[in-house]
């Protein structure tokens, strides 16, 4: 077995997502039944467990992505930093802004590297080119892409390889400052080496930023995570649930739940 | 019958099917050409006709194509992408955006020549406008309208749809998400199908004959009338007047097209490569 994350964060470190009963329906398939969790802040949760156990969902319930679905529905409060994102009069678009989310197939524009960057710090009205450019290069360095990068800025962003078009968009993400990083499944289309650089990069980023990464990967929720979640479905057309939280060491070496040990055992999934 | 004679016998009928579509198209365009080659020169591209029998060259004929083309792009291009815009992104999906797409697609497969009466109905006479590049280039985008409409269309929605997340993902509100994201990437296939409708504009002679007038005359002001390359060339030819001019005109009115799909096809192709 791999070796744990060392981990850092105390016992008592503050929530910066709470999630409290959440249900979530996607028209009338029921998909996730009363998830309670906290997400600590400045640390990095993995959420695991079998496809279709819901976990990309519940992610994406934390910057209202699953508003973009029509027909979709939560229940229950999703809190950040105490407030509820859910509430009347937050607007999603500032929720997105303080919750970046970094999606499984890399997806930079089709415009410039620089661009690709610019793009969030843009949105919100920087229009001083040296502001930019100190923006662009901070963040790319921040997505250790900085050195591969610093002389082709203005060449097209899908002309890099998969891993770093993910190190592109990871910057990108960066480049507006957001609270928490969400991650789905962000390494799974991408080659192994580039793989090791993004883990890299999570470990440094974890001091500034929370992350929330949905992973099928176990060794990996193993190594780059402080807590896991595992959540999984038990009936077809039952909704899912969270079975177990806890530390990732405590999760891989001690779970408490028989269905938490038959799946990173192996017996299903 | 054995298996390899029916298969021999359907391979045969295919290829005689395929080589009778390649040698229409290739006999159309030699004729033209073996015909039309020896009347062009710079001459013939840059002077007035002159004469009865227009002798000499087409110029104003050009411009008067060109002149009403870009005007009709001009009006054309925005309102297309508009409607397209919200059609795909804004609209909700249902009965009455349905209705729009089949009135757009109806409008398409309207005869031109009846166009070129409404044109004539609504802005030669009740609009006063009189024959003009504007009261062409009016009805001429009544033509093009539903073409550039619905290749943007087909553009916006092909933009995947992890690049709108991308952008959601970042902070950005919807109209942003359109404006910055999805349509700078549906740019390249906006511009084909802006390019595919121009070329037909060019070749387009019913809707012009019944709105730009005949007179040779070089259009400075949107109100001036014209005459067009096409009607042109159709002058020439059903009058008799001069028929080595008429497929000189026809050549260059070929070459002009063929040059519009080309830049079409080139920015597909760059887009397809990125």
């Amino acid at each position: 077995m791999v070796p744990y994350h060392s981990t850092s964060v105390a016992d008592d470190a503050p929530d910066k997502i709470s999630v409290k009963n959440l249900d979530f329906f996607y028209g009338d398939f029921h998909a996730l039944t009363g998830v309670t969790v906290g997400i600590k802040k400045k640390a990095t949760t993995a959420f695991i467990g079998p496809s279709g156990c819901g976990k990309s969902t519940f992610l994406r319930c934390f910057n209202r992505m699953n508003d973009l679905i029509p027909g979709t529905r939560v229940e229950g409060t999703v809190a950040l930093d105490g407030q509820d994102v859910y509430a009347p009069g937050v607007d999603p678009v500032d929720l997105r802004r303080r919750v970046g989310m970094i999606f499984q197939q890399p997806n930079p524009f089709p415009m410039s590297i620089y661009d690709n960057v610019a793009f969030g710090p843009r949105l919100q009205g920087v229009k001083k080119k040296s502001q930019l450019d100190e923006i662009v290069q901070t963040s790319l360095d921040r997505a250790n892409l900085w050195k591969e990068t610093k002389d082709i800025l203005s060449r097209n962003g899908l002309a890099l390889s998969g891993g770093q078009q993910q190190r592109l968009c990871i910057a990108r993400l960066l480049a507006v400052e957001p609270e928490v990083m969400l991650m789905d499944e962000p390494s799974s289309a991408i080659d192994p080496t580039s793989v090791q650089k993004i883990e890299d990069l999570m470990e440094e980023l974890k001091d500034r930023i929370t992350i929330v990464i949905v992973t099928h990967n176990m060794q990996q929720a193993a190594r780059v995570s402080d807590f896991t979640a595992f959540f999984l479905q038990e009936t077809t057309g039952e909704p899912a649930v969270l079975v177990e939280y806890d530390r990732t060491g405590n999760i891989f070496t001690s779970p408490k739940d028989r269905r938490t040990e038959d799946y990173i055992t192996g017996r299903f999934g | 019958m054995s298996k390899t004679i029916t298969n021999a016998i359907a391979l045969t009928l295919l290829w005689m099917a395929a080589i009778v579509t390649v040698l229409v198209l290739g006999t159309l365009i030699l004729y033209v050409v073996v015909n039309g080659i020896g009347e062009l020169s710079l001459r013939f591209i840059f002077t007035w006709p002159e004469g009865v029998a227009a002798e000499g060259g087409i110029w104003p004929t050009i411009v008067s194509t060109m002149y009403v083309t870009t005007l009709a792009m001009a009006i054309v291009t925005p309102i297309a992408v508009l409607a397209a815009v919200y059609l795909a992104e804004y609209a909700v999906q249902g009965v009455l955006v349905n209705a729009i797409r089949f009135a757009a697609d109806s409008l398409a497969s309207v005869p031109s020549i009846v166009m070129g009466l409404f044109g004539l109905a609504l802005f030669v006479d009740a609009a006063n406008i009189g024959f003009s590049m504007l009261s062409a280039a009016l009805a001429l985008s009544f033509l093009m309208l539903p073409i550039v409409m619905r290749t943007t269309e087909e553009a916006i929605r092909a933009v995947p749809k992890f690049i709108r997340w991308g952008s959601y993902g970042l902070g950005a509100t919807k109209w942003q998400v359109v404006s910055r994201s999805v349509l700078p990437a549906a740019m390249p296939r906006m511009i084909t199908g802006i390019i595919l409708a121009t070329g037909r504009a060019v070749g387009e002679t019913a809707v012009v004959i019944y709105t730009m007038g005949q007179a040779i005359n070089l259009p400075i002001s949107p109100l001036d009338s014209g005459r067009p390359m096409t009607v042109h060339l159709y002058l020439l030819a059903m009058e008799g007047i001069n028929l080595p001019a008429a497929y000189g005109t026809a050549l260059l009115l070929m070459l002009l097209i063929l040059g519009f799909n080309l830049g079409a096809r080139y920015l597909l192709r760059r887009n397809r490569k990125v």
